[in-house]
Parts: structure tokens; sequence; C-alpha cells
């Protein structure tokens, strides 16, 4: 049979492979046939995996973004100072998969150690966005939604700091979940900000998401951080959404740059949650949303600047040619490893912890971020759910923003707060502004994974969205 | 000179002898090929994770108990940031501002008084690997030809003490360290030999004049390998400052290098070349709070601090503080001293056997029967002294008893010996009347008969006492 990899969900795929309509050989061979004939114009892989011979898993192949760990593969980070750096182990997301018969089919673009919002700032060069060749997949896990809205994958690994899988997910119009912060393994993925990092799953439905954050979440022994889910996760089936308390915060449904068509698709699928039997309420997350950027570009660089200090030529990736000495290697390699924005944000990052400075930025930051908390924390005694636009604007041109690095920052404005919380979010499509798809963020308090789900999915169900991009129908 | 008081803290370095090391489960080893106790983890490859040794927080816990500390109920990891071949990550994970054991005291019995030393705080922290400069001026890292870089070290678990400046000469700060060290090694948690680099100490130093107020400009001595170079180092660093200070001069805040062959002390580097390590809470793991139930349960496992010992020993058994300082060197020394005593032997005589010939014998006093032991000193004084040697030799010995030694011991009953006086007396009566005439000298000729009789086994003390009072009766 002909395997259309563009409208195929993991779960279809899962089931005919179950039934014995295709093999998984053929299931690989077909995705590596669709990145064969549109890779190169998305450019949503850096490179492949597994030979789609069969051979490397019984069940659903997998796009795995560049910054976490595989084991024999080149793994970058999409930097040039990882150039050739090939892990000696599997990140334990990527051993989960493995463990579920996931074969890898290769590894996706990304902004440079995930520090960007459109994979422009990739080393390798930027994704494009299947729905329009023109614009940025979003980022940083660009390639990544590229690849699942390009139908180059079935499913993919994301990584999310401070908005990097919701945000590409609504930019290609895809489904994204940004996990609780320490349900799942940050073992082997390549450190961006510790305490903000979180692997999660990128699909086409919401059932997709569900089914892949089942296999990644729990309790991993090699990352201190991560620990046990409280129930079980459930594949959602709802498609009512009778009781359910959904606060809608001005803040992040007002906020400045949001775009009208934005807004109105938003506001559609707000009142269609509405029908579906939810309560709709506004509300207010005043001081999340006034502070959480400036806090997030606090904390975020100060732990990048410790996180790529290991990144010196000595052991693994881009070492200078013919140094004078061992400084020289240092700085040269360093120079000429890392590209704009890692830097920018390790000279960041350093003055925020720097002696005297400490205090009044990094420390304040997490004073601020404790209030963000807190404030999450209230709306979610009243709240199921918080909804808002993923992204302010739809995807825009390749270069528009590339010479305006607070304009670039200003993309995450709607997701870093939750992100600074450490609270679940996801983004669903929620229709189109201007031919290209608005994502809707469903924001959750700790744990709720399982409810944003059901959530979501009644959403998606009644929404019906088409996940093919118009051009590629 | 004697205006000057020199006030001294120290800072200790003690490397734990986990099985594994602190932040990955690499075995913690000496003495092994270079570069094949590592890991992802301890050589800082991208997306590797700390994972904190239990053992080592139970044994920082066990230290900080010995040393009087308020063990902290919730204590954090922090990242200190400095850039060196020695560091793969970039930082050191380190303890700040909520190390696991705070403030303490100290006691060090002296003979006459004793010495009390506040202890600041005792943390936790991974070692540096090992760095070797080959070519180029003293070991240094500027201008050497290669540097090598042995990674087996590298992240192994260490655990600072920091004492207050309550120390004020060199003698006591030796005497300090004496001891502390004993109490690590009998904690079993550390080889803590400073020859090795197990147990490492850098000294703060400054003076005042006597009554003064406040402290002066502090310099810090780095890594003196000796207990004699830290009393060394301490004088010379102190007789240097008072030299600075009575030529006019100020002595300027750095951190110093003593070399104990030339004696001299240069400077590694001053305030102006300080790092900003820029610390900041470790967002890799989760903050340590210890369970109460388990610090009162190895609080009431703690062994009996070498101090009280000492001052058991002196008490209870009535020893002078030099025998008690000998012997508590060992703590199986102490408890056989102890065994010996309980067996009926008189305590100076036991601790005197025992720091002398015992000693000298080499014998482990763990394998020693005291029961037999304390027979053969109780006998010492009526066994030949070659007897006595070899039993003493032989008492570890599986097998050993006294009773095959003590058959040589000298006859000394005089119910037994006087028979045989009496009848050689009368066997000789003209040589009896030549004595009472005032040929002492023929004293010995009787002595001799009687030795001669007794097969040399009579004590010739004892003969020499009862031929003199028959023949003056």
């Amino acid at each position: 049979m002909t395997i259309d990899t563009l409208s195929l969900t993991a779960e279809a795929a899962q089931t005919l492979l179950g039934a014995g309509e295709i093999t998984a050989g053929e299931l690989a061979r077909a995705y590596a046939d669709a990145i064969a004939e549109r890779d190169p114009e998305i450019h949503a892989y850096l490179r492949q995996g597994d030979s789609p011979d069969g051979e490397s898993g019984e069940g659903v192949p997998i796009a795995v973004k560049d910054c976490i760990s595989t084991k024999g593969l080149e793994t970058t980070a999409a930097s040039k100072i990882l150039a050739g750096y090939v892990p000696l182990y599997d990140a334990t997301v990527v051993e989960r998969c493995r463990d579920a018969g996931m074969p890898v089919l290769g590894k996706t673009n990304l902004d440079e150690f995930a520090m960007g919002s459109s994979t422009e700032n990739s080393a390798y060069g930027p994704s494009r966005n299947p729905w329009d060749l023109d614009r940025v997949p979003g980022g940083s896990s660009g390639g990544s939604a590229a690849a699942v809205a390009g139908g180059l994958a079935p499913w993919a690994l994301g990584s999310d700091t401070g908005g990097s899988i919701k945000q590409p997910a609504a930019l290609c119009g895809i489904v994204g979940l940004r996990p609780t912060y320490g349900t799942v393994s940050r073992y082997g993925v390549i450190a961006f900000a510790s305490s903000l990092d979180q692997v999660g799953p990128m699909a086409k439905t919401v059932r997709d998401c569900a089914l892949l954050y089942e296999v990644l979440a729990g309790r991993d022994r090699n990352d201190s951080t991560t620990v046990e889910l409280p129930e079980p996760v459930t594949i959602p089936t709802a498609d009512s959404l009778n009781g359910v308390r959904l606060g809608v915060p001005k803040e992040l449904n007002d906020a400045e740059g949001i775009e009208p068509g934005v807004k109105a698709s938003v506001e559609a699928a707000i009142t269609l949650a509405d029908s579906l039997g939810a309560d709709v309420e506004e509300t207010s997350l005043p001081r999340s949303v006034e502070y959480g950027l400036a806090c997030y570009y606090l904390i975020a660089p100060a732990e990048a600047s410790a996180n790529l200090s290991r990144y010196d030529g000595v052991r693994y990736g881009h070492r200078a040619s013919e140094p004078s000495d061992l400084s020289e290697m240092y700085e040269r390699s360093r120079w000429e490893g890392f590209g704009a924005e890692p830097r920018r944000r390790i000279m960041l990052g350093t003055y925020a912890l720097s002696a005297g400075y400490y205090d009044a930025f990094y420390g304040q930051a997490q004073r601020v971020r404790t209030l963000i908390r807190n404030e999450h924390a209230e709306a979610f005694e009243r709240y199921d759910a918080l909804l808002s636009p993923t992204s302010p604007t739809v995807a825009f041109p390749l270069g528009a923003r590339t010479a305006d690095p607070i304009a670039m920052y200003v993309a995450d404005l709607l997701t870093i707060p939750s992100c600074m919380a450490g609270l679940p979010g996801l983004s669903i499509p929620c229709g189109l502004s201007e031919g290209l798809p608005v994502g809707l963020q469903i924001v959750g308090p700790q744990f709720s994974e399982n409810r944003l789900l059901q959530i979501g999915h009644a959403l998606e169900t009644a929404l019906a969205f088409d996940v093919v991009p118009e051009r590629l129908r | 000179m004697s205006e000057w008081q020199p006030v001294i803290g120290l800072e200790i370095h003690v490397q734990l002898k986990t099985r594994t090391k602190m932040f990955c489960r690499c075995e913690n080893v000496r003495g092994e090929e270079p570069n094949t106790r590592t890991c992802p983890v301890c050589l800082a490859h991208p997306g590797a994770l700390p994972v904190l040794n239990g053992q080592a927080v139970e044994w920082a816990i066990l230290l900080g108990q010995a040393l009087g500390c308020a063990i902290a109920k919730r204590s954090l990891f922090h990242r200190k940031n400095y850039f060196y071949p020695d560091l793969p990550k970039g930082y050191q994970i380190s303890q700040y501002d909520q190390p696991i054991c705070g403030e303490g005291r100290f006691v060090v019995p002296r003979e006459n008084d004793q010495l009390e030393v506040g202890i600041v705080r005792v943390h936790l922290e991974e070692d540096a690997a090992k760095t070797v400069h080959v070519g180029g001026t003293a070991g240094r890292i500027q201008g050497a030809e290669t540097s090598l870089v042995d990674f087996n070290r590298g992240g192994t678990p260490l655990v600072e003490i920091v004492t207050a400046p309550d120390l004020h000469n060199a003698d006591d700060a030796r005497l300090f360290l004496q001891l502390l060290r004993q109490t690590v090694v009998e904690l079993g948690i550390s080889d803590a030999e400073m020859e090795k680099g197990s147990l490492r100490c850098d000294a703060n130093v400054s003076v005042r004049k006597l009554g003064e107020e406040g402290f002066r400009t502090k310099t810090e001595l780095k890594n003196m390998n000796s207990f004699m170079f830290v009393a060394r180092g301490i004088e010379a660093e102190v007789e240097r400052q008072i030299g600075v200070y009575e030529g006019g001069g100020a002595v300027e805040q750095e951190t110093l290098h003593f070399d104990p062959q030339s004696g001299k002390i240069s400077s590694l580097r001053s305030k102006e070349e300080a790092h900003d390590y820029r610390y900041f809470p470790e967002p890799d793991l989760v903050a340590v709070e210890p369970d109460a139930a388990m610090i009162d349960a190895q609080a009431s496992q703690l062994p009996e601090q070498p101090a009280t010992r000492l001052r058991r020993l002196e008490t209870t058994f009535g020893l002078s503080f030099y025998d008690a300082q000998v012997l508590n060197g060992s703590p199986a020394m102490v408890a056989l001293f102890e065994a010996i005593v309980e067996a009926g032997v008189d305590a100076k005589a036991s601790a005197n056997v025992l720091q002398n010939q015992f000693s000298a014998a080499g014998v482990d006093p763990t394998a020693v029967d005291a029961g037999e032991l304390a027979k053969v000193i109780e006998a010492r004084e009526t066994l030949p002294r070659e007897t006595f040697t070899t039993a003493l030799a032989h008492s570890g010995d599986a097998d050993f008893a006294a009773a095959p030694y003590l058959e040589d011991a000298a006859v000394s009953d005089t119910a037994e010996l006087g028979p045989l006086v009496d009848a050689i007396l009368e066997a000789n009566p003209d040589l009896v009347n030549a004595f009472r005439a005032g040929i002492e000298g023929l004293l010995g000729f009787f002595v001799g008969q009687v030795m001669k009789e007794t097969q040399g086994k009579a004590d010739p003390r004892v003969v020499n006492e009862l031929v003199r009072e028959k023949l003056s009766g």
C-alpha cells in the first residue's frame, strides 16, 4: 500500500504495523523517500540516522532534535564547535525511544544550542516552514516541527527552554507538548539553561503526543531533577469540555504585538471551548507577563554561560588549527566555534553572575521567578488550564528579525512565563491567519499533562484542523 | 617580635575514599593508568549530568558530627566557575552559602590545657583532574611545552573543612591538623595522607599587635604537603609579614606558595588576579535534605573521638599526657591496653611495654590475645630479656600462649629458694666463716652456686638478698 507521510499519524502508523499491513522497513523507506524528495528545500534534517532497512526497530520511526545525544551518530546542537562530535552514549529519551522499537530517522535542525526562535541561528543554515518556504519554522525545535509538518517524520523529539517546542509547533501547524519540568530526563540533552530545559513530543495530533510522552516520561536515575509521574499517562479520548474551568489571562491575550489574525483565531477557539461545555473566564497574570521575558533573559544566559564553558576544543568538537599555546587554542576554538547568539548569551550570563552584579541580576531574577510561580499557582486554584496564543505572530519571513535580537526574543513572550514556572503547556493548531497556522497555548499546573491532553484532544477534534500544509495537499 | 600575634585559619581538603566518584559511577582509585577511570560525566561530555554520591554525603555528615558541627537541614550545591584544563566542565561543583555542615568546635588536648578551634563549615565538592605541565618553568602552565591531564582524579569527592582564625602559632596549627587527620582516619572516610595529596592544607595567615582588635590583611599559603611544611610555611610567612610591618610597609592580599626546599615564599597571584567564581546554584542537582533519623543514627554510631580518648587515658588510667598521647596514636593499641589493664596488669607498666617493646616488635595489636599478653607483661621482671622479646614478637600469632615463655621465669619464691641456700651454706662452712670474717667477695660464689643448682632460673636479685640475709643472720 502507498504510505502518505504527509497525513499519516504515528498512531495510524502503529495500527498499520500492528495489523501487519505494512512493515517497519516499508514505513522507514517511505519517510526516507519523503526526505529525499522534500528535505532539500525544507532542510529539517542536519543528517539522517538509521538506514531504512527495518533492522533498527519494529516501531514507528522518530526524528530527534540535534541537541539530543545519539550514540554513534554525530550530534552538534547546530553549532560548529561540536562539528564531528559523536556521542558515546544515548540520551535517556533516545534510549527510551529505542527500547520502544523506534528507529531514528535523523537529527533535526535547531538554533545553535537551542538559542533562538527561528532556526536561523543554526550554524548549518536555517530550516524552512513547509507551509511557506520563505518563512521560518520557528525555533529552536524548528527542524523537528518542519519535519513533522512536511511529512518527513511521523513524530519528533523537541526540547523547550522558553518556548522552543510550543512556538515552532504553532508556526508549523502541529501539536507540541512541553512537559512539567522534571518529568522527562535531560540526561544526554545538550544543556542550554538547565533549570528550564525540557524534552517533549512534537506530532500531528494530541494523541500522538500523548503516546510519545508516555514513552519519554518518568524518573531517570541519571537525572537527579526527574520525578516519578504521580499518575500514568492516559491517551485522551474526550470530546467534551464539560465542567472544565478555563482561564483566559488578559495579559497573554492582549499583549502588544499579537497579530489581529492570531487573536481572531484564538478567540474563535476559546468560543468553541465554551460551546464544548467549558467554563471560560477572563483572568490576569500581571507580573508573569510583564517580568517573564526580562527574567528569562537573565536566568537562561547565566546558566548557559556555565553550560557552554565545557566547549574548549580539548576533548571533542572543533579545535582551532595550529594555536601558538593553550590560551590561544581555547580562545580561537571558542571564537571560531560559537556563533553570534551563543556568544551574546555567554557574555550576558557571565555579566549577570559577576561579583557585584549577581544580586541585582541573577538573584533578583530568581526572586521574580518565584513570584511568577506563585502567581500561576494562584491562578490554578481557580482554573484547570489557561488559554492564549502560543506565538504573537504567524511564521515570519526568513531574515525579518535576524538583525534585531530583541524582536526575536519577543517571539517567546507568551510561552516564557509558564516555562519559568516549570509548568506544562500544549500548543495545538487552531486555525489559519493569512494562510499560515496559528497555535493555541494550553497551560496547566504541574503534572496536569493528562488534563491538558484531554482538553487539547477535545478542541482538536472539534477544530478539525488539517495539518497538511495547503501547498502540499 | 613578641608583641606580634599571628592569626591563622586553615582550609583543609580531605579526599574521601568512597567506592565511586562524587557525581558519577567511575571507580574512585589512585595509581591506575591515566584516564582509565572516566565516563561522559567526569569528562564533561555534552548532555552528561551529575548524580550525587550518597556515601559522600553520609561521610561528610559523620565528619561534621565529629567536629561538633551543626548539620544543615537543607544544603545546596553551587557551580564555581573557572576555566582551567583540570576542570572539564569549566566549573567545579562545590558548596557555597549552604554547606552540608555549619559551625562547630574542635578541641585539641594539650598537656596543661586545651586548644579550642572553631569550625566555620564543612562542605562537599569534587576534585579537579591532575595536570602535569612538561617543559617551561617549575611545573607551571605558562610557558609549558605540553600539559598532560589525567581525569582519573577528576570528580573524586572532597570535603573541605574551614576553621576560624583561632590558631596563633605554627605548632598549634600542626597539632590541630594532626588530630584532625587522626579523627578523619579513624572515621574510616579517608586515608588522609598529606604526602599523597589525600589531605591538603592551605593556611590563611595574618599578624596583628597583641591586644589589637580586628584583623589585618591576610595571605593564603597554598598546598603545603606535610605537617612539618605547614608549620614551617606558617612560621616563614608570619616572619615575613612582621618584617613588612616593621619595615613600614603593608601586607598585600595575595595567594602564596611556600617552597620547603628553599624556605622561600613566592606569590602565585595577587588580589587583582583573584578569580570571580560567579557562584550560582547548581541546577542539575536537587537540594540535600538529610533525613533526621539518619543523622541521629549516625551520631549514635560515632566512634569515640581521639581527643576524648586521650583525656580518658589520662584520667581513668592515670597516664601522663605524653604516655597517653603516644598510646592514643592507635585506637587498636588503646583497646589492647585497656584489655591488658582489665586483666590486672598495672596501667603505667602496660603503657610502657606497649609503646616501647611491643611497638618495636611490629605486631598488629588487633591480632593479640590480650589475656595471654597480659600474663607475659605481668611476668616481665622475672623473664630473661630475650624470652620477653620473643614472647612479644609472637604475641600476634594465632596460637600464641604465655605458658611456654613463663617456664623461663626466674624463681623468686624465697620459700623455694631458702632451703637451697641453707643447704649450700651448710656444705661450705669454711667459706661461710671467711665471708663473715670480711671477705665479702665470696657472696658471688654462693649466689653462683644457687644459680647453678636452679639451672639459672632463680632470680639473681632475690638470691643475692637471700644469701646476704642468711650470712648475716
